[in-house]
């Protein structure tokens, strides 16, 4: 399940985010990092700098691209200049799967540059999941959507953002990074069970995971990217790797950020539940390998 | 699959947007709250500019949950907005700030952010049209504004030189077959710029060069980030030609005397090569005899520089 076609049938392990901070330490120390997310739109430039690092970054690691402005959920149709732009990022990546937000966050041709929630009505879903097509036909990599941390909820809403997370990706064939804090922020925010959002997603979609820390204030949660993984993150992402197995997972450090040895020991907490699941896996797997052989034929010729 | 589907609240002020579009219109009304400036305390307004009410608006959209109004949920969301694009702002044109101070240039941001909202996907252009914007409002640099406008066409060159393509140089074999009717091309990261006060000095010593100014982030901020920048004395007039390039991968300002810049603009605006010695020679007071060597010494340090391209 881990390695599925929305990711690009990968087997990537623990991650983190690209960051500035961290770029004299990643390129003059070289640290062992399974692979590295980027923030797509901090490179859809025409040179300079920010490619220059890219470049030596991808001379020694995996890449993954993670994009935050392409607004599937916006009324408006797609930015071709974007799409563009993308593409060409693409393919100097190597990106195995590309990911964005369902999300809204653009109307008219002027961008908020914030991940604003969806209502979850039908209309909604049929918008987003066929722009989701449209870019994936257009990348020619798989994409895959993000869920948001969310502070707000419409009166039009005609289902649960578990169930529209899902309609969207089934609509779209494509896959899910699931982001388990995210999760837990707007559980805390909208009241709701976040185990029964997590029980309901299709867990064969999911191509990747997020973790990250957030803040809390008197009345709501804010995703703020800023302190170490809560433990009740953590419970979620327990529960996340029981239901999709070892799954491709990444920390998400944006404010605050420490150092890049800080960041990458908690991003390796993740671990633990990843070596767990890939054991839990391998030992299930045996007496079904071996009660799948014992159901072939004997080859012909085979000596006894 | 199927999903549950669920009653929606009623709210019988929702309307269609064009083609029957729900979605459309609950997102073009969200974005009229959402953009719409702060308060000074940096709330959410209760009523627009225009006269609407936000606290209508809000109830009419967002649905309340037993911590949170359907307003304060609708302010989230104004805040964080208001947060984002002040961040990158301010990282964009702190030389800006240092000439006007925090307040003006507070003044400034919010006027210029609410008459030219984002019209791309990356930050990194948030700034593109300040410096058409300040030529209409020249009330909020004034008294210094020839000194801010100067500044901010420094800081946009800036950002742009940053990041723009380099091309492959010539090679000395192409560039040994230029003659007087070629045209040049230059590469797309280089700005020329003609100056009446000398702010290139000023903005090094406040720019950071992290090159952080265009980053997309996809966190939420708990308050607004203040990007602090000293205030400087007013700088002393004094006529300046620069030209603004990058040179392994660092931006720079390059000093030109008049008739470089002349020369610079000349090939860059798609001007031959003796027009533009023509242009740039026009009024100079090089001695005839020493303008051959001028023109040799210059063209060799730029193509020195790489900026003939192919």
């Amino acid at each position: 399940m881990p390695a599925n076609r929305f990711n690009g049938f990968s087997d990537y392990g623990v991650g983190i985010g690209l960051r500035i901070p961290h770029y004299q330490h990643i390129l003059s120390r070289k640290p062992v990092v399974d692979w590295f997310e980027i923030i797509s739109e901090n490179y859809m430039v025409d040179g300079g700098r920010p490619l220059e690092i890219l470049d030596q970054i991808l001379e020694q690691y995996r890449v993954v691209q993670h994009g935050v402005s392409m607004y599937f959920g916006s009324a408006d149709p797609l930015n071709r200049e974007h799409l563009r732009r993308l593409k060409a990022l693409v393919r100097r990546t190597g990106t195995r799967w590309l990911s964005d937000h369902l999300c809204w966050g653009s109307v008219d041709g002027r961008y908020t540059h914030d991940l604003l929630p969806m209502p979850y009505t039908w209309e909604a879903v049929e918008v987003t999941a066929q722009k989701i097509r449209q870019v994936q036909d257009f990348v020619e990599v798989p994409v895959v959507v993000e869920n948001v941390s969310s502070y707000a909820e419409f009166h039009v809403s005609e289902m649960s953002e578990w169930e529209f997370l899902t309609e969207v990706v089934e609509r779209a064939d494509c896959g899910i990074l699931l982001d388990v804090n995210n999760i837990y922020v707007s559980s805390k925010n909208h009241s709701f069970d976040p185990f029964i959002y997590l029980n309901f997603v299709p867990a064969h979609r999911v191509a990747q995971i997020h973790i990250a820390g957030h803040s809390k204030f008197e009345k709501y949660i804010l995703d703020t990217h800023d302190h170490p993984v809560l433990p009740a993150v953590w419970r979620l992402y327990a529960r996340a790797i029981e239901r999709c197995g070892p799954t491709a997972t990444l920390l998400e450090w944006d404010d605050n950020i420490p150092s890049f040895d800080e960041v990458h020991a908690e991003a390796l907490k993740a671990t633990k539940f990843l070596k767990a699941a890939a054991e839990a896996a391998s030992e299930a797997a045996i007496p079904a390998v071996e009660a799948a052989a014992a159901t072939l034929p004997e080859p012909a010729g085979a000596s006894r | 699959m199927s999903a549950t589907t669920r009653v929606p609240d009623s709210s019988p002020r929702l309307h269609r947007g064009e083609g029957g579009s729900q979605l459309l219109d609950i997102q073009r009304r969200m974005a009229a709250a959402v953009m719409h400036p702060l308060t000074r305390a940096e709330t959410m307004p209760r009523r627009r500019r225009d006269g609407a009410s936000n606290l209508a608006e809000a109830e009419a959209i967002i649905r309340p949950n037993n911590r949170l109004t359907s307003f304060e949920r609708l302010e989230i969301y104004n805040r964080q907005y208001w947060f984002r694009l002040y961040s990158s702002f301010e990282e964009d044109f702190p030389g800006l700030q240092a000439i006007l101070g925090r307040a003006k240039f507070d003044a400034l941001m919010r006027a210029y952010l609410t008459d030219c909202p984002s019209e791309s996907f990356t930050l990194r252009n948030l700034g593109s049209r300040l410096d058409a914007w300040l030529a209409e409002h020249p009330e909020f640099v004034r008294p210094h504004a020839e000194l801010a406008h100067d500044m901010v066409r420094l800081e946009w060159a800036h950002i742009e030189a940053f990041d723009s393509e380099e091309k492959p140089r010539l090679g000395a074999e192409q560039l040994a077959a230029i003659g007087e009717d070629s045209t040049l091309r230059l590469q797309p990261y280089l700005r020329v710029l003609a100056l009446s006060y000398p702010v290139d000095d000023l903005l090094l010593q406040v720019r950071n060069e992290d090159g952080s100014s265009a980053s997309s982030a996809n966190n939420a901020s708990a308050a607004r980030k203040r990007h602090h920048v000293r205030r400087v004395a007013a700088l002393a007039p004094k006529p300046i030609w620069l030209a603004i390039h990058r040179l392994e991968n660092t931006v720079w300002y390059k000093p030109l005397s008049r008739e470089e810049f002349h020369l610079l603009a000349a090939l860059l605006a798609g001007r031959t090569l003796s027009q533009a010695i023509d242009v740039a020679l026009a009024s100079s007071s090089i001695p005839d005899a020493d303008r051959p060597a001028f023109l040799q010494e210059t063209f060799a340090g730029w193509a020195m520089l790489g900026w003939f391209t192919q």
